[in-house]
């Protein structure tokens, strides 16, 4: 009975810390961008004043039932999948409901959330919101190859279908994954890339474009469930890179240092460069990345 | 407790300062002001400092930004614009045009005064008004949020024939969607 009240009383302050990291993230990526751009840039906790906006609006219009699904199912994915990336080692208020295989559990999770905001979005009937979605799976197509092929050298390489064994591996040797398999690394970082959906490869939102794509329908509450779903999930993927090939995190400012250390590849990158259209997109994540990650199954295979 | 008249304040304080310091704005930029709009955006005016950002579209968006004249056909598609925002929402009118017609003032095809059409909250005087003005009427506008008195959108609905009847004065057919904003 104890073990199950800690398991939800963690879970609550996992999401917690969760959406005020992911955040905060975002408020310090828009005062990074504006710094780079000469700017001042709003404040880094503009993030939580635009949340608190957006559910204070006092209508949020829908076209039907469908709708609810999209945001709805984006949370879902974020909640679930942040409940099986360990954040902490060694930590009772971070409990992991992790498995044998919740490696290949994750991945199917990741593309949860897209497909159920297609369905949201489809309600919608906004022509743009159809032109995202379309954009947006072409693209996860893109780089779900880099993404597979780096986790599944992984999985050849040390017999093992978790995370937790994967960080087991690292603590045994004491060398993190990123070094003793770095086109893994490689492949899975330019994933990365794709997987924040920044510049260039933010042919899904592309808000002079196709007006912020399947969003464009969604105000109000909407839109304050999507972006902080968007955060919890951003602070997910850079927890379960952390964990995959940084050897995971004994306390939490060893994990907010190793975070925000690889958070800054996708911001910095976004900054040097101009979008993508979609096919530029998936050809660049089927080309470098890709080979990559036939790279690192070689590497997993071989030695 | 939780329904008294002291909390519902303390609510609508903490609501209000949110919506004061996140404005996200739609610019209409149809006529010659919207110029203005990129100098203050970008890094000499900076209005992202203010939380003033921009909107993709009309759902998302707080604040509606006419910048400059509007024509009586372009007039139809505003109003739909601002029958699609979300409460609380409000509308700023921008340079003289919007306010008695300005240089438009004996022009058959625009409408001279806005606010017989559309609630504004805050007019921006000038022609062009400069982003310093566009910033200070930003200012006006956080100023009227904080104090609960933009309350352009309340209005509307409520005085919704008078305003019905001097936009179906300008457009003659009128074929729009009923909106159960």
């Amino acid at each position: 009975m104890e073990e199950v009240l800690y398991n939800v009383l963690g879970a609550i302050a996992t999401f917690l810390v969760a959406f005020v990291v992911g955040m905060t993230y975002g408020g310090l990526n828009r005062k990074i961008t504006a710094r780079v751009q000469n700017r001042k840039g709003p404040p880094f906790y503009q993030n939580f004043i635009d949340t608190l906006k957006l559910a204070s609006k006092k209508s949020a219009i829908h076209h039907g039932v469908m709708q609810h699904f999209g945001p709805a199912f984006l949370m879902v994915t974020s909640v679930m999948s942040l409940l099986i990336v360990p954040v902490l080692t060694h930590n009772q208020w971070f409990p992991n409901l992790n498995f044998h295989g919740d490696l290949i559990f994750l991945l199917y999770i990741m593309v949860f959330g897209p497909l159920g905001m297609a369905l949201g979005a489809g309600q919608t009937g906004n022509p743009n919101s159809a032109i995202g979605i379309t954009r947006g799976l072409s693209q996860m197509v893109g780089y779900e190859i880099p993404w597979v092929l780096a986790l599944v050298a992984l999985m050849i390489q040390y017999h093992t279908t978790s995370i937790v064994g994967l960080m087991a591996v690292q603590a045994q040797s004491g060398t993190w994954l990123m070094f003793s398999s770095p086109f893994a690394f490689i492949a899975a970082v330019m994933a990365m890339l794709g997987m924040f959906s920044y510049s260039p490869f933010d042919v899904v939102i592309a808000p002079a474009e196709i007006a912020s794509g399947p969003a464009s329908e969604n105000g109000g509450k909407y839109l304050f469930t999507m972006m902080s779903s968007g955060s919890v999930f951003a602070f997910v993927k850079l927890t379960l890179y952390v964990d995959l090939f940084m050897g995971g995190a004994d306390n939490i400012v060893i994990l907010l240092v190793k975070t925000f250390a690889l958070y800054m590849i996708p911001v910095l990158y976004s900054l040097t460069t101009v979008r993508y259209r979609t096919e530029q997109s998936i050809r660049w994540f089927w080309g470098w990345p890709s080979f990559f990650g036939l790279l690192a199954i070689l590497q997993a295979v071989i030695f | 407790m939780i329904n008294d008249k002291n909390s519902q304040k303390i609510v609508d304080i903490i609501q209000n300062w949110a919506r004061k310091h996140s404005i996200w704005v739609l610019g209409y930029g149809t006529g010659c002001g919207s110029i203005e709009i990129p100098p203050t955006m970008t890094s000499r005016y900076d209005a992202e400092r203010l939380g003033v950002r921009g909107a993709a579209t009309p759902r998302q968006a707080d604040v509606l930004l006419i910048t400059g004249y509007l024509t009586t056909k372009t007039l139809k598609r505003v109003i739909r614009v601002y029958e699609q925002m979300q409460d609380p929402k409000y509308v700023i009118g921008f340079g003289s045009c919007t306010i008695n017609g300005g240089m438009y003032y004996d022009s058959y095809n625009t409408i001279k005064v806005l606010d017989k059409y559309l609630p504004v909250d805050v007019y921006i005087n000038g022609c062009m008004p400069r982003p310093e003005a566009v910033l200070s009427g930003f200012g006006q506008l956080q100023k009227r949020i904080a104090e609960g008195r933009a309350d352009g959108a309340k209005q509307y609905k409520e005085n919704l024939e008078w305003y019905r009847a001097n936009q179906k004065k300008i457009i003659p057919n009128w074929v729009m969607p009923e909106y159960n904003w």
